[in-house]
């Protein structure tokens, strides 16, 4: 599977990554090399497999429906590069 | 008294009998620490705390109820969030941020009166195999035969550098695709990957979080086995953590193996490895047949698959779990222009705030899991992992007990040796160790001598699930019958 620029820049747009045009061509080259080195996969028969989840086989584990923390508010903001009045500051985000 | 070259069970004997003092055993490491800054192994230090502990450690070590770890000094990778501590994977996105909460790992290791010297350089977001990848630069292998400077491996690699140069006793690691058990082999260290569960998650700062595990780097089989019984255990806040008991790790290292069966897994003869460590992986299957193991040859049918099915798990887990670098609630946000939104601000700061291979395995994993690929790789690569576990788990089913492989393709690499490899080349560092991560297993690396040039090289054994107990043993029967005691001479 080989990446063209298009497609590159459309999964740099998705990962929020903002990658310069002249940048793409050496970006599409190695996302190619690194799908190439995938292929191998198809190699193998996986007729009847069931894709793996988890290594080991459990119930993912249940607790009661009951707060457990809260009230932390100034610990939840402590590392914010923007927080105002108690919230996350971003930029306008509506028109 | 050069303390600081003890290992963990030494130190814990003469705690105990009051030879040395928790606060002169950890001066000892923060000087050898501060002559060992060429080393770029400590990124953050902190001495006050350590001091502190090591003070309080003093107190319970007189109090006659101090656990094993009571007053040992260690390092910190960077990716555990230490409270009140910079934790920032090694990356610039995290620059400046202080954690509010403590990882249970290390929340644990303090409960048993462990001492935190800093934190430990690594690859960023334990992505690589050299520490080159580190925001804070590379780390340096202490081991130095020539006058090219090596990577002491990846990503744990300043936790492998500072354990083998003697700036701490032990260190924590994490291995996600190798991270503990290559640096080990490439500085003449013990690392041990536990069983995925053994160790709690919560407060690690995640790359794929259905293969990471935290683990112990150290001097010596014994010290891991100590080590590790001081991090495992079940934890309801990671709710992949086993609610398992976690044995005696160190009881279990009676160093008789007598009529275990050992595989030697054929696919490991890959080609092009170096003669030296084939000679070597020839030299450990007689030491174990010596200690009366069985040798057997056993067939891992899709080991080879291993590689390009870890490289779509792997980034597709990574591209969801960074997706929280976006600038809002912590760390890095980009400087923005006039008329720039949101997009913009997400788009800016991630570009700024990753390096090139954090860069690379997002949009990798953004591309596999996209519509209309999702099938084709991510699918595909799950259904391959299951088979490379059923190979693991068939082997078991037949008896054998451990299997033993090489721990990595070559010794250490100079620094900057990998810059014009393409990504694909630098990924095959990790074909020897990415199996155990994809099926689970515990995994150890154990070093057995010295190559050609002087450099350490390292064996790997792979248990059972949840055998950490027997693995260890095995593992303490390979270091005794090789006998490694060499150092690196210092020149830092």
């Amino acid at each position: 599977m080989s990446i063209d620029i298009d497609t590159a820049r459309k999964v740099a747009k998705l990962a929020r990554i903002r990658v310069e045009e002249a940048a793409l061509p050496k970006l599409a080259e190695q996302l190619s090399g690194i799908l190439g080195f995938m292929e191998q996969l198809n190699e193998v028969d996986v007729t009847g497999i069931e894709p793996m989840v988890s290594v080991t086989p459990m119930r993912l584990v249940r607790r009661a429906d009951v707060v457990t923390d809260g009230n932390q508010q100034r610990a939840v903001l402590a590392n914010a590069p923007d927080a105002r009045e108690g919230f996350f500051a971003v930029p306008k985000v509506v028109e | 008294m050069n303390a600081n070259t003890w290992t963990i069970a030494a130190a814990r004997d003469a705690l105990r009998k009051g030879e040395i003092s928790a606060v002169d055993l950890t001066m000892s490491c923060l000087t050898a620490i501060d002559a060992g800054d060429a080393l770029n192994a400590f990124v953050h230090k902190t001495p006050e705390l350590a001091l502190a502990q090591a003070r309080a450690a003093d107190l319970r070590i007189a109090g006659g109820d101090a656990p094993d770890m009571c007053g040992i000094p260690v390092g910190i990778k960077d990716v555990f969030c230490t409270k009140g501590v910079p934790s920032q994977a090694a990356s610039h996105i995290l620059k400046g941020f202080v954690p509010e909460y403590e990882s249970t790992v290390t929340a644990k290791l303090f409960g048993a009166g462990a001492v935190m010297l800093g934190k430990l350089n690594m690859d960023e977001f334990a992505m690589g195999s050299s520490t080159e990848s580190s925001c804070y630069g590379p780390a340096v292998n202490p081991w130095k035969v020539d006058d090219v400077l090596r990577t002491p491996g990846g990503s744990s690699g300043g936790s492998a550098a500072a354990v083998a140069a003697d700036l701490c006793l032990a260190a924590t690691g994490t291995d996600t695709g190798g991270s503990i058990r290559q640096p080990a082999a490439f500085t003449g260290t013990v690392g041990i990957k536990p069983t995925y569960g053994r160790v709690s998650r919560w407060g690690i700062i995640a790359y794929a979080s259905s293969l990471d595990q935290a683990g112990p780097m150290t001097k010596s089989v014994r010290d891991a086995a100590i080590f590790l019984a001081a991090m495992a255990g079940h934890d309801p806040k990671d709710s992949t953590s086993a609610n398992m008991a976690v044995p005696d790790f160190e009881a279990a290292l009676t160093g008789d193996i007598r009529g275990k069966k050992i595989g030697i897994p054929r696919e490991y003869r890959i080609e092009g490895i170096p003669a030296e460590i084939d000679a070597l992986w020839t030299q450990g299957r007689e030491m174990l047949r010596d200690a009366g193991a069985e040798i057997v040859d056993i067939s891992l049918p899709h080991a080879k698959y291993a590689l390009p099915a870890y490289y779509v798990i792997a980034p597709a887990e990574a591209s969801s779990n960074l997706a929280r670098y976006d600038g809002v609630r912590y760390g890095h946000r980009a400087s923005l222009a006039a008329g720039d939104g949101i997009t913009e601000m997400y788009e800016k700061t991630r570009a700024e705030g990753f390096g090139p291979e954090t860069q690379r395995r997002i949009m990798v994993g953004t591309y596999v899991l996209s519509a209309g690929f999702y099938d084709a790789y991510y699918n595909r690569a799950r259904k391959v992992r299951a088979l490379i576990k059923r190979d693991f788990e068939q082997a078991f089913a037949a008896g054998i007990e451990a299997i033993l492989a090489p721990a990595t393709p070559t010794s250490a690499f100079g620094l900057g040796e990998m810059d014009q490899a393409t990504p694909v080349e630098v990924y095959l560092n990790d074909v020897f160790t990415v199996t155990a991560n994809l099926a689970g297993l515990p995994g150890v690396a154990v070093p057995m001598g010295l190559d050609g040039k002087g450099l350490p090289i390292g064996l790997q054994l792979l248990g059972r699930p949840w055998d950490e107990a027997g693995l260890l043993n095995h593992a303490y029967v390979l270091e005794r019958a090789a006998g490694f005691v060499a150092k690196p001479d210092k020149w830092w």
